[in-house]
């Protein structure tokens, strides 16, 4: 009975930890993507492709600091590999990721505090205009550049 | 005819044919020059020689490595990047101009032959990690202004290590053969049909910019599949992926079609976004911190030529899961 017990402990807790692994994954995977589509919008309002609208300026930046308090700790130790994950797509993490962990992380500090002040100075087309491309280069190019890797 | 004899004619035929074979092989693989004579009276243009630093990518390989790629110097091109690749590792050479451990000592001459022909002052070939398959296609005056700009840079004392090839790729001597088989071609040449705009975006594309280098597939020895030219390959290091840049690749952007247009390129050239809202990442990154520095009407001549080019079906990337 007991050997029983211990069994179905021992394959729900594997289970488990096999479900988190996938959890962290995918949530990442996803706030990065939101990342992104709210970058686009931020990106054609720029451009003159879609009409400026603050309240859609605000809401991509307020996803730029969400994301940057929850990404730091999505990146456990075992989940170095995306290998097998039905959400694993052309890009991964550089093994530089776990290699650098502090600086990795340090970095998701500045995405979130960059996001905050240079929100606060976006009112108008010329201003996002001018905040837009330094904060991308160096919030998202600047770490994709070191810590992502693209396979396909 | 004894047996003795004739032994003794067929190895006098065998080493004639070996000192034959070894003449023709020197002969074929002389290294090309360009003397100071092929070079006329000039006034660089040192605004010009800039634009060519930004769009030939120098600092991307010359600069001083950090591991922080956004605090590296640009301008101080004192070499020492390793580049792995599957013939070896490759250590990037000091072009600051020291003149003890750059190129201070360099004619003109001998910086307009190692960018045409590959070929160093000692007359040694360079190795074509350095893309003078591509820089061969610049003007003589992009060149002259280029060197004239290079000097203005800090010198920076320090000789990179050599590289660590495997042989036979450690014998610069074969490079002369692969120039051979691989070369083609010279200054480029404007195609009357087309617009200025195009040709510009050719012109910067196929030779400073050398953009072919990264984004095709490559053979065996290590040279460009012309016939695949563009369409993405693995990254020298085999570790990633370089898209497709003709229209059979730029339409499609992770699990999404993303089309790109022809100003999405131009505006990617500036600040590194697609079309889907992603920044690039790896080496990519580098590339726009130069080319960000180019004039727009150059950016959207490269987006020109490259919106132009005919679809290329390359080599499959690895499938998605890893």
């Amino acid at each position: 009975m007991i050997r029983i017990v211990l069994s179905v402990a021992a394959l729900v807790l594997a289970l488990s930890v096999a479900f988190a692994q996938e959890d962290v994954i995918k949530t990442r995977k996803e706030l990065m993507k939101a990342n992104g589509d709210h970058a686009k919008i931020l990106s054609d309002m720029s451009k003159g492709d879609k009409p400026y609208d603050q309240a859609a300026v605000n809401k991509a930046f307020a996803q730029f600091q969400e994301a940057a308090a929850k990404m730091p700790n999505l990146y456990p130790e075992n989940t170095k590999s995306e290998a097998g994950s039905p959400v694993a797509d052309e890009f991964s993490p550089s093994p530089k990721v776990w290699e650098n962990m502090a600086d990795f992380k340090a970095r998701f500090v500045k995405f979130g505090e960059e996001a905050k002040t240079t929100s606060a100075k976006v009112k108008d087309v010329d201003s996002l205009k001018a905040e837009l491309g330094p904060f991308g280069k160096n919030n998202c190019g600047g770490c994709h550049e070191t810590y992502r890797v693209k396979k396909g | 005819m004894r047996n003795h004899l004739r032994l003794r004619y067929l190895a006098i035929a065998a080493m004639a044919a070996v000192a034959v074979a070894a003449t023709l092989f020197w002969v074929l693989t002389l290294p090309d020059l360009v003397p100071a004579s092929a070079l006329p009276p000039y006034t660089p243009n040192l605004a010009n020689g800039e634009t060519m630093f930004n769009i030939g990518g120098c600092s991307a390989c010359h600069a001083v490595p950090d591991k922080d790629p956004a605090k590296v110097d640009r301008l101080r091109l004192g070499g020492g990047l390793v580049l792995p690749s599957p013939f070896g590792t490759f250590t990037v050479p000091n072009i600051s101009p020291d003149p003890n451990d750059g190129i201070g000592r360099w004619s003109e001459a001998n910086f307009v032959t190692a960018m045409w022909e590959g070929t160093a002052p000692d007359e040694a070939h360079l190795y074509p990690a350095f893309p003078y398959g591509s820089y061969r296609h610049m003007q003589l005056a992009d060149v002259r202004d280029l060197f004239a700009y290079l000097k203005t840079l800090p010198q920076v004392a320090g000789r990179a290590p050599p590289h660590d090839l495997a042989f036979p790729f450690n014998i610069r001597r074969l490079l002369g053969g692969w120039k051979l088989l691989f070369l083609r071609g010279g200054p480029f040449e404007p195609d009357p049909s087309k617009s200025a705009q195009w040709n510009r975006g050719a012109y910067l594309v196929n030779g400073p910019g050398h953009c072919a280098e990264c984004h095709s597939p490559r053979n065996f020895l290590g040279g460009i599949v012309a016939s695949e030219r563009f369409a993405g390959g693995p990254t020298p290091d085999g570790k990633g992926w370089v898209p497709n840049i003709t229209p059979a690749g730029l339409g499609h952007w992770g699990k999404e079609d993303v089309a790109w247009t022809e100003k999405d390129i131009a505006s990617f050239l500036d600040d590194g976004m697609n079309p889907a809202g992603d920044y690039a990442g790896g080496s990519m990154a580098e590339m726009v911190r130069n080319t960000s520095r180019l004039s727009a009407a150059d950016r959207a001549a490269i987006a020109n030529y490259i919106f132009s080019l005919p679809p290329v079906q390359g080599p499959k990337p690895p499938p998605k899961t890893q």
